[in-house]
C-alpha cells in the first residue's frame, strides 16, 4: 500500500523558514501540518520546532500538571501541539504513577512547586476502586456503600486539601464504567449494581466540584462512550506498558483536555460569523429560490437546521451569531425572515453583511460594529477558498474548516473548544440583546451635535460595589477576556480574585452601567493594593462595550477618592503594553497623572492625592455600595 | 511519486526521534538512535499503530528491534486479515 507521503515538503519549509528567522510563517506552516495530519507523528514535529520558535510567537503562556494513575506521556505531545497551534504555550509537568494522592496533599510537593495554572487528575476506576471493579460480585451492599463513600471522600479531601494550597483550576477525570459489568444483564436490573455505583460517585463527584470554585469535572466516561467503550480500550497495552488507551483514541483525550484548557486560558472565541449558501441552508438562495434551497426537518435539510441548532445553543452560551454572506441582501433577507425551515432568526444575529465585498473587509467591519477584535471572531464557511483568504488576510481570525458532508457541520462547531465556556454569567446569556441596545444607541448618538449632549441624553449611572459571590464569576471572566481596554492585562481565575479580595489592603471593585436604553451589566473592575502610602493599581479594565462613555473616568475617580480617603498619598498605576491595548495607553496621561518609569513590563504613572483629584464626569450619576470586599 | 512503507516508518522514526529522515535507515535502531529509549519505543508503537490503522502485539513490539523490522511488520500487518 502507499497512501500520501507525509507532509515532507512542508516540514522541510518550516525548517527553512526556521532557519530564516520568520517565526511567525514557519508557525503558519506548523499549524498546515496539524489540519492535514493531526496525530502523534506530526505532533512530536510540532512540538520540537514550536520549542524552537515560541519565544517569538505571541503565545499564552500556560503551565499544566497532569496527575496521573496510568501511563499518560504518550498524550503530551497531542495536547502540546493542539495547544500551539490555538495560540497557547503550553508546559506539562506528569506526576509520577500513582504518586497523586501524596502531590496534593504535600504542600511542598513538586507539584506545587511546579506553580501549575490548571491541574489535571486522571485516575482510573480499577485504581481508586479496585473493589469495585475487579470484586464486586463478593460484596455485600454494605461494602458497597462503604466503597462508594470511599471514594466520594477522597475525592473530597483531594479537592479540598487542593483548594486550600493552590488558586490553579483543577479538572478531575469522573470514572469509567467497566464495558462489561461483572453480573452481566443483572447489572443493569437493579438499582445497586456495579455501573450503578461508580455512577453514584460519579454525582458526588460533580457535587463537590461545584461546591468549589474552579474545580471541573471531566465526564471521562461520556469520553469513553461517545468513541465506543470496547474500540477506547487496549488490554494488552494497559498490561505490559499500563497504557490503557488505544493509539487512535489518545488525541480524542488531549482535544477533550484542550476543551478545558481553552477557556481558562482565554482563548476562546465571543462571535461566530456564518456564511450563509451551503452552510446554513443547501444550495444557492439567488439561483434556487425560497422552494429550493435544502432547509427543514428530512435530509438533506436537516443537516442544515441540525447546524442552526448548534449556532442556538452558542448564542445562549453568550456568543455571537453573525452572517458574512455573499448574496443579494433581498433575497437573503427574504430567506432569513420567511423561510419556514428557519430555525435562527434575524433577531438572533448581532451583525449581519450580505453583499459582494469581499469577505475579509466584511469580518473587519463586523468586529468594528461589535467593538471586539479580530481575534474575538470565529468564521464559518463551506467554501474552503474563501476560508483559505480569510486565513491569510486576517491571521488573527479563527477558521472553522467545515469538512464537505453537511451532515457534520453540526459537529464541527460543537467540538471546537473556542465555544467552550466554564461559567455562565448572566451578561452571557443576554448577549445578543445588549449589542442590539447597543446598535439603537449608535443610532441616537448620530442625531446630536455633541458627544456630552449625546452622554447627558443616555443617562448613564454606574453603580461601583466590592465584589461579591454574586459576581466574582463575571469580574474573573472580565480579568480573563478583555484586551483592549486593559491597563495591565492579568488574567485571574475566580479562586485568585477571591484571594486578593480577601487579602488585607487590597481592593477588588467591579462596575455595573445602565442607561435609558437599557442595562450593561457587570462592565468593569479596578484592583487596588494599598502599600504604605501608595495605592498601586493592579488591574483596570472596561469592556469594549462601554468604552469612549467616560465611565472609565467615573470608576478611576472614585480610585482617587477612596484612596485619599484611606489615607494614600498618591495613586499608582501601570500599562502593560500589549499587541491590543493601545486604547488604554494615554488613559494614565490624560487624567493627569506623571510618567515617573520606564521598564520592560511597560510605564508607570502616579498622581498625588493630596495635590490632584479626578473630577467626575457630571453626567454619570454614581452609586456606590459602601463596605469592605472583606 | 510513490511511498514505500520503509520511507512513510522512516518518516514517522525521523518525526518521532527528532533526526533528518535522510539519515534514517532500515537498520537505525536504540542504538544508532539516541533519543529510542523505552518511552520512545511506546510512543513509536503507537504511532505506527494510529498512522497505519493496525494493532501490535507485545511480541511484535519486542521483536521491532530496528526501523526495517518495524515496516515489515507493518507491512505484513497489512497484508494479513485486519
Amino acid at each position: 500500500m502507499t497512501s500520501e507521503p507525509p507532509a515532507l515538503d512542508l516540514r522541510s519549509q518550516v525548517d527553512h523558514l526556521i532557519s530564516a528567522g520568520s517565526a511567525d510563517l514557519a508557525s503558519l506552516c506548523l499549524a498546515r501540518i496539524w489540519r492535514k495530519e493531526a496525530g502523534s507523528v506530526a505532533a512530536a514535529f510540532l512540538v520540537s520546532r514550536f520549542e524552537q520558535v515560541h519565544g517569538k510567537l505571541d503565545l499564552v503562556p500556560y503551565r499544566l500538571a497532569v496527575l496521573r494513575s496510568f501511563t499518560l506521556e504518550p498524550a503530551i505531545p497531542l495536547i502540546r501541539a493542539e495547544a500551539f497551534v490555538r495560540g497557547i504555550d503550553l508546559s506539562v509537568r506528569l506526576g509520577d504513577f500513582n504518586a497523586y494522592a501524596q502531590e496534593i496533599l504535600d504542600p511542598d510537593s513538586s507539584l506545587y512547586r511546579f506553580a501549575p495554572d490548571a491541574v489535571i487528575l486522571a485516575a482510573k476506576t480499577a485504581d481508586l476502586a479496585p473493589d469495585l471493579w475487579h470484586q464486586y460480585p463478593d460484596l455485600a451492599p454494605e461494602a458497597v456503600s462503604t466503597a462508594v463513600q470511599r471514594v466520594s471522600n477522597s475525592f473530597g479531601q483531594w479537592i479540598r486539601a487542593f483548594r486550600e494550597r493552590s488558586s490553579a483550576a483543577l479538572v478531575v477525570h469522573s470514572l469509567e464504567l467497566p464495558p462489561r459489568p461483572s453480573m452481566g444483564l443483572l447489572d443493569g436490573q437493579q438499582e445497586t449494581g456495579q455501573s450503578a455505583a461508580i455512577q453514584q460517585i460519579n454525582r458526588q463527584l460533580r457535587q463537590m466540584a461545584s461546591e468549589h470554585r474552579g474545580v471541573y469535572t471531566l465526564d471521562y466516561d461520556g469520553l469513553v462512550s461517545r468513541h465506543g467503550r470496547l474500540h477506547w480500550h487496549d488490554e494488552r497495552k494497559w498490561l505490559i506498558a499500563r497504557m490503557p488507551i488505544a493509539a487512535d483514541h489518545l488525541i480524542h483525550l488531549a482535544c477533550e483536555w484542550l476543551r478545558f484548557l481553552v477557556p481558562l486560558s482565554g482563548k476562546t472565541a465571543k462571535v461566530l460569523v456564518a456564511d450563509l449558501d451551503n452552510t446554513m441552508w443547501g444550495g444557492v438562495i439567488g439561483e434556487d429560490g425560497m422552494t429550493g434551497i435544502k432547509l427543514g426537518p428530512e435530509y438533506p435539510g436537516a443537516a442544515y437546521q441540525n447546524l442552526q441548532r448548534a449556532m442556538l445553543d452558542l448564542k445562549r452560551r453568550g456568543i455571537l451569531l453573525a452572517i458574512c454572506s455573499k448574496n443579494n441582501p433581498e433575497d437573503a433577507m427574504e430567506a432569513l425572515e420567511n423561510h419556514p425551515g428557519m430555525v435562527l432568526k434575524p433577531k438572533d444575529f448581532a451583525a449581519v453583511r450580505i453583499n459582494w465585498t469581499d469577505k475579509a473587509q466584511n469580518l473587519r467591519e463586523i468586529a468594528s460594529e461589535l467593538n471586539l477584535g479580530l481575534d474575538a471572531l470565529t468564521f464559518l464557511d463551506d467554501n474552503p477558498v474563501e476560508r483559505e483568504q480569510v486565513r491569510n488576510a486576517l491571521p488573527e481570525v479563527t477558521i472553522i474548516d467545515l469538512p464537505e458532508d453537511p451532515i457534520a457541520f453540526a459537529a464541527t462547531i460543537q467540538d471546537s473548544p473556542v465555544f467552550e465556556r466554564l461559567t455562565l454569567s448572566s451578561e452571557d446569556q443576554q448577549r445578543t440583546t445588549l449589542y442590539a441596545m447597543q446598535r439603537e444607541r449608535t443610532q441616537a448618538e448620530q442625531s446630536f451635535q455633541s458627544k456630552e449632549d449625546f452622554f447627558r441624553y443616555l443617562d448613564q449611572e454606574a453603580e461601583v460595589a466590592p465584589v461579591s459571590p454574586a459576581t466574582l464569576a463575571r469580574v474573573a471572566q472580565l480579568t480573563q477576556k478583555t484586551n483592549q481596554f486593559n491597563l495591565t492585562t492579568r488574567r485571574y481565575t475566580e479562586q485568585q480574585i477571591a484571594d486578593m479580595a480577601g487579602r488585607a489592603g487590597w481592593h477588588v471593585l467591579s462596575i455595573k452601567v445602565r442607561d435609558r436604553f437599557g442595562d450593561h451589566g457587570l462592565v468593569g473592575v479596578a484592583i487596588t493594593r494599598d502599600e504604605a502610602e501608595t495605592c498601586e493599581i493592579d488591574t483596570f479594565l472596561l469592556s469594549c462595550r462601554v468604552i469612549g462613555r467616560a465611565v472609565e473616568t467615573t470608576l478611576l475617580s472614585h480610585l482617587a477618592r477612596v484612596a485619599a480617603a484611606r489615607g494614600r498619598q498618591r495613586l499608582c498605576g501601570r500599562f502593560v503594553p500589549t499587541k491590543k491595548n493601545a486604547p488604554a495607553r494615554d488613559f494614565y496621561a490624560l487624567h493627569g497623572f506623571q510618567h515617573v518609569e520606564e521598564n520592560l513590563d511597560g510605564s508607570v504613572w502616579t498622581l498625588s492625592l493630596q495635590r490632584h483629584t479626578i473630577a467626575s464626569p457630571d453626567w454619570i450619576r454614581l452609586k456606590t455600595t459602601e463596605g469592605d470586599s472583606h | 511519486m510513490t511511498f514505500t512503507i520503509l520511507d512513510q516508518v522512516r518518516a514517522v522514526a525521523s518525526d518521532l526521534f527528532g533526526v533528518p529522515v535522510n539519515r534514517i535507515t532500515a537498520e537505525s535502531s536504540p542504538e544508532t538512535i539516541e533519543a529510542w529509549d523505552s518511552t520512545q519505543h511506546l510512543n513509536f508503537v503507537l504511532a505506527l499503530e494510529e498512522k497505519f490503522g493496525l494493532q501490535l502485539f507485545p511480541e511484535e513490539m519486542e521483536q521491532m528491534r530496528n526501523v526495517g523490522e518495524a515496516a515489515r511488520l507493518v507491512e505484513s500487518k497489512q497484508a494479513g486479515p485486519r
